[in-house]
C-alpha cells in the first residue's frame, strides 16, 4: 500500500538511524510519572487557588525585592565555592588508588544525606558565636553539604576520563597546571555543568541550613513560601512565589541544559585510578585527603559526641535507653526507633528502585533523543526547584476522590523520596551517555547489529554502571530526606529523619541525646549503604573502569 | 484471616469495595494530629485502645504536619476532609480554621499550657541577680544580653510570645517594647530547639550562654523528669509575668464519613480517662477538672494567675502585618 512512499522514506533515513518508536517507548514510564505526580498536582493547585489578584498581592509583598537577591547571590556563591572547594577531593579520589578510599568517599558524602536538622544543630556548635545568624554562616554550610554533589557527579565523569590524554599532554610538554586548564577541565566541562546546575537548585531553593544558621535576618524565597503555606495558611500568596521560584529556575536550568549539550565530548581511551607513585605524590594525596576527612566529619563527630553527653558526663545511657517505650513509670516518648530504622531502610529501596527504573529510563531517552531530550531533563529537574510544599499540598487536593484517593497511602513518601533522587540519577548518568563516541555504535553497525541492538549493547550496558552509583545515592536520599516527608500526612510511619526531629522538640537533656543518638544511626546507616554500593561497584570493576 | 476471604469473596460477588478497607472500615474514626502526638506506645495512645474497647470504634492516627501545615490543609481539604476529627488547633490558629469552614460543629478545648520566658535557676543565684518576672523587667538594663526569643514568623512559642508583648501593651505600643528589647540585647533564634538547647544555659547539657529563654511553662518538670540521673529539683523556672496563654481545640471535620462516631471520640478527649494521660506526655494541662495533676507537675510546672490572651479573631486578622512589623524593628 504505502510501497513507494515506504522506499523513499527508508532512502532518506541513515542506515544507523534508531527505529522511530524507540525514544517514545523509553520515555513513556518518566513522562507519565512527571505528568501524573507533579505537573496535574501543581496545576491543580494553581487553578484551585490563584485569583487573579492573588500575583499582584503576593508580588507587591515588601521585602520581596531583598529576599530574592538574597536568595541569588547566596546561590552563586555557593555554587562557585563547592565547585571549587570539591573538585579536590573529586580528583583525589577519582584518580588515586589508597587505604581508607570508600570511608573518605563515604565521609564527603554523607553530610549531603544527612537532614539538616541535625547536622545544622552541631554546626552550630562549631561555627564561632558571631558567625551565627549570618549569610556566611549559611554559605559554609552550603559549601559542606553540597561537597558531595560535586565528587558524585564530576567523579564520576574523571574516573572515565582517559588517563593517556593528560598522559599524551606531559610528554608533549606541558605543565601540570597547563593540562589541568587545557585537558582536563574542558573535558570535565559537562559533569562540572551538571553539578554546578544541581548545587545551584539545592542552594537556590535551600531551607534548613538557611533557617537554622541564617537566623532570620536572612530568609530565602523558599523559607518564605514555606512561611506563607504553613504559618500564614496563605496558600495562594505562596503558591505564587513557588511560580516565581520555578520561572527564575528553569531559566538556569534551560539555560545549563544547552550549555551541556553543546560542550559534550566523545571519550575513549584507557582510564585508570592508581596508587601514588613518587613520594611527593604520595605525601600530597595523604595530606589531602586526611584534611577531606578531617574537615568533613568534625560537625558529624560532634553530633556523634553529644549522643553520649548525658549530666556533664560521658554515658551510654542515651543508647542503652533509646527503644525503651517508658523512661520513667508512666512516661513514654512514642518513638520506636528500630521501627523508624526498618520504615526508613524499606523506603530506601522502594525510593531507590523507582528512581533508577524512571531516571535510567528518562537518561537513555534523553541522551538518545534528537529533539525533545532537553524538555523531559528539564522536566525532570522542576521537582527540585519546586517547594515541596506546593506539590504536596497539590497532591493532596488532586487524588482525593476514589478511585484516586492516594491521601495518606503510605507509597507516597517513597514515591516523594524518588521525585527528589530522580534528577540526581538523570545527572550522574546523562554525562556518560553522551560521552560514548559515536563510533562505537558505528562499529557494531558494521559488525552487523541492528541500530536497535547496537543501542542496547552499547548505551545501555554503558548506563549500568553509573546506575549502581546513581541506586546508592537515591537510597542515600531517601534515608535522609525530611522536608517533603513531613508534609504528607501519613497514619503511624515514621522514618528516622523524622523520629529524630519528634525528639529533637520536646525539652529534658534524655531526649535529646536520643535525637541525636538516634541521628548517629542514621548516619551510620547512610554511611554503611554508600560504602556498599561503592564496594559493589568496585568489585565489578565499575569504578576503577580497569576494563574500559 | 477468615473475615477477609469472606470479604474478598463478597467483592467479587458484588464487585463492591463497601466495607472492604483494612483499615477505613464503618468502625473506624481517623483523627488528624500534629507532628508532636504520639501514635503509639504511650498512655495517650493506651487510652485510645481503652476508647476502642468500650466503644468498638478503631481510631487511627493520622500525622499531618505541625499545627499550622495541619490547619492549613484542613482548610484546603474543606468538606472532603483527610480524615474525621482534628486534635490540636491552638487559639493562634482557631480563626483560620473555623473561617475555612472546616468543622461540622464547634470545636471544643481539649488542654491549654503557657508560653513563658523560662530562666536559669544556677545562674541568677551565681550573679546574685533575682530571675526577672514581668515582661517590663526584660528591657531593664539588669537583665542585659540575657534573653533568647523564637522568631514569630517561624516558631509557635515565638509568635506566642509576641502576642503576649501586644496583648500586654497594646497595638501600636508593642513596636517600642521590641524596640527596646532589642536595644537590651535580645537574640532571635528561628526555633524553639536551637533557642533552647543551643543557646539558653539552663537545659541540661546545654551550651548556651543565655540564661532566659522563651519556653513553656511545662518545660521545668520536663527537666526533671527526663535528667540523667534522675533529679529531684528543677534547673529552670518560669517568669509568670510573661505568660501567654494557649489552648488547643478539637473537633469533627465537616465532611467526615462517620460523623456520629467521630462526635463520640471527641467526647471521649475530654473525659477523665483520656485527660489524665495528657500531662506526661503532651506536657500541657488537662481541661476537665476531674483529673488530678502528677505531683512532678504540681511541684515544677507553673500556671499563672493571668496569663496574657489575644482575641483568635484579631490574631487571624493581624498576624501577618505583625509579624511583618516585628521583622521591621527587630531584625532589620
Amino acid at each position: 500500500m504505502a510501497g513507494p512512499v515506504e522506499r523513499d522514506r527508508a532512502a532518506l533515513t541513515p542506515p544507523n538511524a534508531l527505529p522511530r518508536w524507540l525514544v517514545p517507548s523509553v520515555a513513556l514510564v518518566p513522562a507519565i510519572a512527571l505528568a501524573g505526580l507533579y505537573f496535574l498536582p501543581l496545576a491543580t493547585l494553581l487553578t484551585r487557588v490563584i485569583q487573579p489578584s492573588s500575583i499582584g498581592d503576593a508580588l507587591r509583598l515588601p521585602g520581596l525585592g531583598g529576599v530574592l537577591w538574597f536568595t541569588l547571590w547566596q546561590a552563586l556563591v555557593s555554587t562557585t565555592l563547592t565547585l571549587a572547594i570539591g573538585f579536590v577531593p573529586a580528583y583525589v579520589l577519582a584518580r588515586y588508588r589508597f587505604v581508607g578510599r570508600r570511608a573518605l568517599l563515604a565521609i564527603v558524602t554523607v553530610p549531603f544525606m544527612l537532614p539538616t536538622v541535625v547536622v545544622g544543630a552541631a554546626f552550630l556548635a562549631l561555627l564561632p558565636a558571631e558567625w551565627h545568624g549570618t549569610a556566611r554562616a549559611v554559605i559554609v554550610a552550603h559549601v559542606f553539604f553540597n561537597i558531595a554533589v560535586v565528587v558524585r557527579l564530576v567523579g564520576a565523569m574523571w574516573v572515565v576520563l582517559p588517563t593517556d590524554l593528560t598522559a599524551a599532554a606531559r610528554t608533549l610538554g606541558a605543565s601540570p597546571a597547563q593540562v589541568l586548564l587545557h585537558v582536563v577541565l574542558p573535558l570535565l566541562r559537562p559533569s562540572l555543568w551538571a553539578a554546578a546546575t544541581v548545587v545551584f537548585l539545592f542552594t537556590f531553593t535551600s531551607f534548613g541550613a538557611v533557617r537554622l544558621l541564617g537566623g532570620s535576618a536572612h530568609p530565602t524565597l523558599e523559607v518564605e513560601i514555606v512561611r506563607r503555606a504553613t504559618q500564614l495558611g496563605d496558600v495562594d500568596g505562596a503558591a505564587v512565589l513557588s511560580i516565581l521560584q520555578l520561572l527564575a529556575l528553569g531559566a538556569v536550568v534551560w539555560w545549563s541544559a544547552r550549555t551541556q549539550r553543546g560542550g559534550a565530548l566523545a571519550l575513549s581511551g584507557s582510564s585508570e585510578s592508581r596508587a601514588a607513585r613518587s613520594r611527593r605524590e604520595r605525601v600530597g594525596v595523604s595530606v589531602t585527603a586526611v584534611f577531606i576527612a578531617v574537615v568533613m566529619s568534625l560537625p558529624l563527630l560532634v553530633m556523634a559526641s553529644r549522643s553520649f553527653r548525658l549530666g556533664n558526663r560521658w554515658t551510654l545511657t542515651a543508647w542503652r535507653t533509646l527503644g525503651d517505650t517508658e523512661v520513667r513509670p508512666g512516661v513514654s516518648l512514642g518513638v520506636d526507633p528500630i521501627a523508624s530504622l526498618f520504615t526508613s531502610l524499606r523506603f530506601a529501596v522502594v525510593a531507590a528502585s523507582i528512581s533508577i527504573v524512571v531516571g535510567g529510563l528518562a537518561a537513555l531517552a534523553i541522551a538518545t533523543a534528537r529533539r525533545y531530550g532537553a524538555l523531559l531533563d528539564i522536566g525532570l529537574m522542576l521537582p527540585l526547584g519546586t517547594s515541596a510544599v506546593t506539590v504536596g499540598l497539590g497532591l493532596l487536593i488532586t487524588f482525593d476522590t476514589a478511585p484516586f484517593d492516594w491521601r495518606a497511602r503510605w507509597w507516597l513518601v517513597p514515591l516523594g523520596h524518588a521525585l527528589v533522587a530522580i534528577p540526581f540519577v538523570v545527572r550522574a548518568l546523562l554525562p556518560v551517555l553522551r560521552a560514548i563516541p559515536a563510533d562505537q555504535r558505528a562499529a557494531a553497525a558494521t559488525l552487523g547489529a541492528s541500530p536497535a541492538r547496537a543501542w542496547m549493547a552499547i548505551d545501555v550496558r554503558r548506563v549500568l554502571r553509573p546506575l549502581i552509583a546513581a541506586s546508592g545515592l537515591a537510597a542515600a536520599i531517601s534515608l535522609g530526606e525530611f522536608g517533603a516527608t513531613t508534609l504528607l500526612s501519613r497514619a503511624g510511619i515514621e522514618t528516622m529523619p523524622i523520629a529524630i526531629a519528634r525528639l529533637l522538640g520536646r525539652a529534658g537533656e534524655l531526649p535529646r541525646a536520643q535525637a541525636f543518638a538516634l541521628a548517629t544511626m542514621l548516619l551510620v546507616v547512610t554511611a554503611v549503604v554508600i560504602v556498599g554500593v561503592i564496594s559493589a561497584a568496585e568489585r565489578e570493576g565499575f569504578f576503577s573502569a580497569r576494563r574500559s | 484471616m477468615k473475615a477477609r476471604t469472606l470479604c474478598a469473596a463478597g467483592l467479587i460477588m458484588s464487585l463492591s469495595l463497601v466495607g472492604c478497607s483494612d483499615d477505613k472500615g464503618h468502625g473506624t474514626v481517623t483523627m488528624l494530629v500534629y507532628d508532636s502526638f504520639p501514635t503509639k506506645d504511650t498512655p495517650l495512645n493506651e487510652a485510645l485502645a481503652d476508647f476502642t474497647r468500650d466503644t468498638g470504634i478503631k481510631v487511627r492516627l493520622l500525622t499531618a504536619g505541625d499545627a499550622g501545615t495541619m490547619v492549613t490543609k484542613a482548610v484546603l481539604t474543606s468538606g472532603n476532609p483527610e480524615g474525621d476529627v482534628m486534635w490540636g488547633v491552638d487559639n493562634t490558629l482557631l480563626s483560620a480554621a473555623t473561617d475555612g469552614n472546616i468543622f461540622e460543629s464547634e470545636p471544643v478545648q481539649v488542654d491549654f499550657g503557657d508560653v513563658c520566658v523560662n530562666y536559669d535557676i544556677a545562674w541568677f543565684a551565681e550573679h546574685e541577680l533575682a530571675p526577672p518576672v514581668t515582661l517590663d523587667d526584660l528591657i531593664d538594663p539588669k537583665y542585659a544580653d540575657l534573653l533568647v526569643v523564637e522568631n514569630p514568623a517561624a516558631s509557635s512559642p515565638g509568635l506566642a510570645f509576641m502576642l503576649a508583648t501586644i496583648a500586654r501593651y497594646g497595638d501600636p505600643a508593642w513596636e517600642q517594647y521590641w524596640a527596646d528589647l532589642r536595644a537590651n540585647g535580645v537574640e532571635v533564634a528561628e526555633s524553639w530547639d536551637i533557642a533552647y538547647y543551643e543557646r539558653f544555659s539552663g537545659a541540661a547539657g546545654s551550651e548556651g550562654d543565655r540564661p532566659l529563654v522563651v519556653s513553656y511553662g511545662s518545660s521545668p518538670p520536663a527537666e526533671v523528669i527526663f535528667a540523667v540521673p534522675p533529679r529531684s529539683d528543677a534547673p529552670t523556672g518560669v517568669s509568670e509575668g510573661t505568660c501567654f496563654r494557649q489552648q488547643e481545640f478539637a473537633g469533627v471535620l465537616r465532611g467526615s464519613d462517620h460523623p456520629s462516631e467521630a462526635a463520640q471520640l471527641v467526647e471521649f478527649l475530654t473525659s477523665e480517662r483520656f485527660q489524665r494521660e495528657l500531662p506526661l506526655t503532651l506536657f500541657v494541662y488537662p481541661v476537665n477538672e476531674d483529673v488530678v495533676l502528677p505531683d512532678v507537675f504540681t511541684q515544677f510546672a507553673v500556671v499563672p494567675a493571668d496569663p496574657f490572651t489575644v482575641d483568635p479573631a484579631a490574631i487571624a486578622a493581624n498576624r501577618e502585618e505583625w509579624q511583618d512589623r516585628w521583622n521591621e524593628i527587630v531584625l532589620r
